[in-house]
């Protein structure tokens, strides 16, 4: 063997590391700590700063009956807001990816769906001017309408407001911003919809309907999910649309369409930081920890379903 | 496509920025073209001063010191004057900490604040407080056929407290005969945010009609259930975009609103600069603080008449002794141009603000003359 040695083909079996390859693994083994990192600083700093507002005595948190009591209406807010967003904006933006994908012409849906994604551009102060001076008073009568026919289900009970400045439209504003978001990732896993899947419904006799229905939906649903999950993401932390068109007065409440609606916490911090000091700060620092669990916990959920789903949705 | 949206929103975001960065230029141009014509040398001393003064507080006083620091770089060109408007609390935190040579404050400082100023403060650790900035608060109104409004203090607070829920209520009638008044629900507009603004008025309220309000006194809104706009802005617009919508603000931001009468004894007051000036100079000076201290309660429930009580008073707070000789200069030398009748002048243009009366004004020169260093 060792006599007979054979010409080996040229490089040995352990690659070269070249600087340019050390340089870039470190880079981006680099950045990814940095990720880390930054999550781990910021989670640091409310959680400390957060701190004396937890320990302090109730009477000290603004509004005087501690921590809970200030927060909670808070959460509720923005998590009714969230859930208006998504309840609007899901079956919407699923409707547009469809038509994007299965129904218009070609031509048609390149340019449409450049449009949608065009909504996900426009600045969120552009947003809250858009509804406070356009979108609110519009729906004044609309509202009223909902308080006379509709004022025996407690969200709309009514009175109606003046301006039109009411948790429903904040929720309405709020589904416009976060609609190109879902519809962006269901139109591209539609878009992925094995053609087989569809040419098999088809054969069997389906509508385009039913082929919808049987093959492209139940594919893409986990798509749907984690674009809806990440629309409801933006609609948490949101802030000046909601802090321009929501009006903020009063607790927690189902009433969507009056004048007193619980602020959301970002709005919330967005109103009350200029004119706060000492344990004020660390109560909406406070807030900021609470609306940072429970982005964690919405995206970590979103992340679950749909690896939990990719393993039934056929597409493996 | 994803990246390409962000481009896009960078470059959306980009063409405003640069869009609101020139209409601010224009702004401070107007600003320092109207401090031209005036005349020059409202400065306590004549000599020319260098060099850079730190403020921080009150954003009610934002739009006075841009038209004070403009009209001032005109008698002062080498003096900057940099005042951030992080709010009232932070810009007195800010001053106790040393970190800035003078504060704005809506409030005067509180026992505790005092303590630490006269700590901060070198020589004797006096304190000087100026009501430097006066400025009305109008109750604003849109109602349809409405053009003028009398309201009496128990009206007000009836209103605001939402007891008073409609227009055509007798109480309204009663002191509005010749109004006619629709049948139309009341819609009480306040601040969002927590604001000096919003303190001073339900100070009012509670001193001019304890009766009716009852809430506890601060700079957030105490009544749920109203309709709620973020800053003055909000509130004015929230009152235009309604019918029968009613609310407080700065008249000079008020527009076509309608502007109330307020009740003070038997005649109702319009909110105008010599009745605002009119009701600070009427109030007692706060007891049992330094020399130079012109901290006042105003006399939220005064009857005499041309006083509008609905005020808030801004202050600015330094030391009367300070460590080095150059900023002693700079802060005696601004202040003496902020009380000056250029001063005043310059900020009733640039925010709508009362000047300040001849009798406030020996007052701050007293205080001003003292300022040393030691």
């Amino acid at each position: 063997m060792t006599a007979t040695r054979t010409p080996s083909p040229p490089g040995p079996t352990r690659p070269v590391r070249r600087l340019g390859d050390r340089v870039f693994a470190g880079s981006a083994r680099g950045a990814g700590i940095l990720i880390l990192v930054i999550l781990a600083g910021v989670a640091a700093f409310l959680v400390a700063e957060a701190v004396p507002a937890i320990t302090a005595p109730a009477e000290e948190i603004p509004g005087g009956e501690g921590l809970t009591a200030y927060i909670a209406p808070l959460v509720f807010g923005t998590l009714l807001a969230a859930l208006i967003a998504l309840v609007v904006a899901t079956p919407l933006a699923v409707a547009i990816a469809l038509f994007i994908t299965h129904f218009a012409p070609r031509r048609l849906a390149q340019g449409l769906g450049y449009l949608v994604d065009l909504l996900a551009a426009i600045p969120s102060i552009v947003y809250g001017f858009w509804g406070i001076s356009w979108l609110a008073p519009k729906m004044v009568p609309f509202y009223r309408w909902l308080e006379d026919n509709l004022g025996f289900i407690p969200f709309f009970a009514g009175p109606t407001s003046a301006t039109g400045r009411t948790m429903l439209t904040a929720g309405l504003v709020l589904a416009i911003m976060i609609l190109p978001i879902i519809s962006a990732i269901s139109r591209e896993v539609f878009l992925q919809v094995p053609t087989l899947h569809k040419e098999a419904a088809l054969a069997l006799g389906a509508t385009r309907w039913e082929m919808i229905k049987m093959a492209v939906i139940p594919y893409g649903k986990s798509g749907i999910i984690g674009g809806s999950m990440l629309g409801l993401g933006r609609a948490l932390g949101e802030t000046l649309a909601v802090t321009l068109v929501l009006s903020v007065s009063g607790g927690i409440t189902f009433n969507l369409i009056s004048s007193g609606n619980p602020a959301t916490i970002a709005a919330n911090i967005a109103l009350q930081f200029p004119e706060s000091t000492g344990i004020a700060v660390n109560t909406l620092i406070a807030s900021g920890l609470a609306l940072f669990v429970i982005t964690l916990v919405v995206n970590m959920l979103a992340r679950w379903i749909v690896n939990r789903r990719a393993d039934f949705s056929g597409a493996n | 496509m994803n990246l390409g949206t962000k481009t896009r929103a960078a470059t959306l975001s980009l063409a405003l920025a640069g869009t609101l960065a020139l209409a601010a230029c224009g702004a401070a141009n107007e600003e320092s073209d109207a401090a031209e014509g005036g005349t020059a040398g409202g400065g306590e001393a004549g000599e020319q001063l260098s060099g850079t003064l730190v403020g921080a507080g009150a954003s009610s006083q934002q739009a006075a010191m841009q038209g004070w620091t403009a009209a001032y770089s005109s008698v002062q060109p080498d003096v900057t004057v940099n005042y951030d408007p992080v709010g009232s609390g932070g810009g007195r935190e800010q001053f106790v900490a040393g970190g800035t040579d003078f504060a704005g404050s809506d409030a005067y400082l509180d026992e505790e604040e005092l303590t630490a100023a006269e700590e901060r403060c070198a020589g004797d650790g006096q304190v000087f407080e100026l009501p430097n900035y006066i400025a009305p608060i109008a109750v604003v109104h849109n109602v349809e056929g409405v053009d003028s409004l009398n309201l009496p203090p128990e009206v007000v607070a009836g209103i605001f407290a939402q007891q008073i829920t409609n227009w055509n209520d007798p109480a309204i009638a009663e002191a509005n005969p010749d109004v006619q008044l629709p049948d139309l629900p009341i819609t009480p507009v306040n601040r969002s945010d927590e604001s000096g603004t919003t303190e001073n008025f339900a100070e009012y309220l509670a001193a001019a009609a304890p009766d009716v309000w009852t809430y506890e006194v601060s700079g957030d809104w105490p009544v749920p259930g109203g309709e709620a706009g973020q800053g003055t802005s909000g509130v004015v617009q929230a009152v235009g975009a309604g019918n029968g919508t009613i609310g407080y603000a700065d008249p000079s931001q008020a527009g076509d609103l309608g502007i109330a009468a307020i009740g003070v004894g038997e005649e109702f007051v319009q909110p105008t600069p010599e009745a605002a000036a009119a009701v600070v100079e009427n109030s007692e000076r706060v007891e049992g603080r330094g020399e130079y201290d012109y901290a006042i309660d105003i006399r939220r429930d005064t009857t005499e008449s041309g006083n509008y009580p609905i005020v808030q008073v801004s202050y600015h707070i330094g030391c009367v002794t300070y460590d080095e000789q150059e900023t002693a200069d700079l802060v005696a030398d601004f202040m003496g141009f902020v009380v000056s009748e250029e001063g005043q002048q310059a900020a009733a243009d640039a925010a709508g603000s009362a000047p300040i009366s001849d009798t406030l004004r020996e007052q701050a020169r007293t205080a001003i003359d003292a300022i040393n260093a030691g």
